[in-house]
């Protein structure tokens, strides 16, 4: 082989400097700020952090989320694949239509479901033209979390199924048709191929989606914020409510580290946990 | 012509159970269509809706006039127009800086195998991995330091940072994809490594990169967070949005909302061959 323009690494230093730079540096920065002040090493912060009601309704509402919306769109982005494989009629359009909220962001998502779901929104107003009620339900009122919940979650299935649902339709068609075709010709049915050829098939993929989707709503916060404001607080909604309105970036510090330790974890996780049954890939 | 063959009956079990599961695929086809899309047709008719429609309720299921109202008043509200600009300039340059950075080192993993690319490899997804909350702030206070807080360029600096591990990643199986016997051939016929890699390599990964470049530019239209803790002034239209969100009347919201999705549409539907390729494969 011969020697190729000089060495790789000339190519891959402007991107290590840069991440180096940006990721590398505020990382560091990040954890220090966040365990000192002026006199040097302090707990302060955490303990200014664990003192404000809103931290750990924001860790509970964020853990909530994770919980209700990922397993629901890796199922949804599932079907929504294999209803793709049936080869319906106008798949293309379908295929453009269910990959549309890709490109929507997290804000507009939340106006979204807003005109929806507020309390003059488009769901009061065919509850009350179905003579279901009389003058709406208020979704989006601080006294009913519940209901918040559920709209932050739609509204998050909403958003974020197209991307799991591309990933797994990108595995999908990476499994050779034969296999498929073999379980069929022994008889077996539906569900069957579905349990025993196509989802262990697809494993690395919905591994990918299950990292990717949890680090990502645990990001999640412009959703809760168009939709309810800091009524249903998320921890990333914390950082920015500690940057710029309390003006305490040692404490936003603080909330941003729990996200990633958060995301760190998980992300270990999945990959010991989803990726070791799979045995030999 | 002797006797006739008694055929077995026929049976048609199969047959119906086939065309009921087509039914039944249709159905849930639409029914997956009517959630993606309902949405942003309601949103859009807040949009066109007059201010005194919106404050109506019970709303009719059809607005009965249209009114350009809303949205007129959503971009003459003070700050759209620059947020609108600025959006647009950190865009263009994200994607610009994403690649003169990310596209070498696609390439270089691309093309070569050297001791440490697996390291490399690992370091990029890990980068992907964080969160970008946890930068922010710190960046921020150094943006202060440096004097360049609330700038097009401090956003463009954070926004190519998030971008680059994924363009990195896109354009490594661009490059993959472009032969290298042609890049040889190439050098055979004398020209230079750098001749080759311009005349034979770009050209024909170019739709690739553009296709990356597209992605990239959303990525900073969508990213919010960022854009409003690193700036104040210059605001790019999201994170001018959120920011008005608490004063902002519901017209403003809605056609905000609308204003944010449009670019989205156009998106997807110039790019919809290359979506699953795109996210699918190279997000592993």
């Amino acid at each position: 082989m011969r020697a190729r323009f000089g060495s790789p690494w000339l190519l891959l230093l402007p991107s290590i400097v840069l991440l180096a730079a940006l990721f590398g540096w505020p990382l560091v920065r990040a954890v220090v700020d966040a365990f000192s002040n002026d006199q040097g090493f302090t707990l302060d912060h955490w303990r200014r952090l664990f003192d404000d009601p809103y931290f750990l309704t924001a860790l509970r509402n964020t853990l909530l989320l994770i919980v209700i919306v990922v397993p629901i769109q890796l199922v949804l982005a599932v079907g929504m694949a294999l209803l793709m494989q049936a080869r319906p009629r106008f798949a293309s359009g379908h295929f453009y239509l269910w990959c549309v909220p890709l490109a929507i962001s997290e804000l507009a998502a939340g106006l979204v479901w807003l005109s929806i779901f507020g309390n003059r929104g488009y769901l009061n107003s065919l509850l009350v033209w179905l003579g279901l009620s009389q003058d709406g339900v208020q979704w989006l009122n601080y006294q009913h979390t519940g209901t918040m919940l559920l709209a932050v979650a739609i509204a998050e299935i909403w958003r974020a199924t197209s991307l799991v649902f591309v990933i797994v339709v990108a595995g999908v068609q990476m499994i050779p048709r034969d296999y498929d075709e073999a379980a069929q010709v022994f008889g077996a049915n539906f569900w069957q191929r579905l349990r025993h050829v196509t989802l262990p098939q697809l494993g690395p993929s919905l591994q990918v989606a299950l990292i990717l989707r949890t680090i990502l709503a645990l990001q999640a916060f412009a959703v809760a914020q168009a939709l309810t404001g800091r009524d249903f607080p998320l921890l990333v909604g914390e950082t920015y409510e500690w940057y710029s309105n309390l003006q305490n970036p040692a404490v936003a510090s603080a909330v941003s580290l729990v996200v990633l330790a958060i995301s760190l974890g998980t992300a270990v996780f999945y990959l010991r946990t989803v990726r070791a049954p799979e045995g030999s890939r | 012509m002797s006797e006739r063959v008694v055929l077995p009956p026929i049976d048609r079990a199969p047959l119906r159970r086939r065309r009921w599961r087509a039914i039944g695929v249709q159905v849930a086809c639409i029914a997956v269509t009517l959630f993606m899309a309902l949405p942003i047709v309601l949103i859009g008719l807040a949009a066109v809706s007059s201010r005194d429609a919106l404050n109506d309720f019970p709303k009719p299921l059809l607005p009965g006039e249209f009114s350009t109202e809303t949205l007129h008043s959503f971009f003459r509200a003070t700050g759209t127009m620059p947020a609108l600009g600025n959006s647009v300039l950190v865009g263009i340059y994200t994607v610009f800086w994403s690649l003169v950075i990310g596209a070498p080192a696609g390439y270089a993993l691309a093309r070569n195998a050297f001791r440490g690319k697996d390291t490399y490899q690992v370091f990029i997804l890990f980068v992907r991995a964080l969160p970008i909350v946890v930068l922010s702030v710190p960046l921020a206070t150094m943006f202060l330091r440096l004097d360049v807080y609330d700038t097009v360029f401090a956003v463009t600096l954070v926004h190519t940072t998030l971008a680059l591990p994924t363009t990195v990643l896109i354009t490594a199986s661009i490059f993959v994809a472009v032969p290298a016997d042609l890049e040889e051939a190439a050098r055979v016929f004398g020209c230079t490594r750098w001749q080759a890699a311009r005349k034979v390599v770009v050209p024909m990964a170019l739709p690739g990169l553009a296709a990356s470049s597209i992605f990239t530019f959303v990525l900073s239209w969508n990213e919010i967070l960022g854009a409003t803790i690193v700036t104040l002034g210059h605001r790019t239209l999201p994170a001018q949005v959120l920011t008005t969100l608490g004063e902002a009347s519901t017209a403003y919201r809605f056609a905000g909302g609308f204003a944010l999705i449009i670019p989205a549409l156009v998106f997807i539907f110039v790019m919809r061959r290359y979506l699953v390729n795109m996210w699918g494969t190279t997000l592993r």
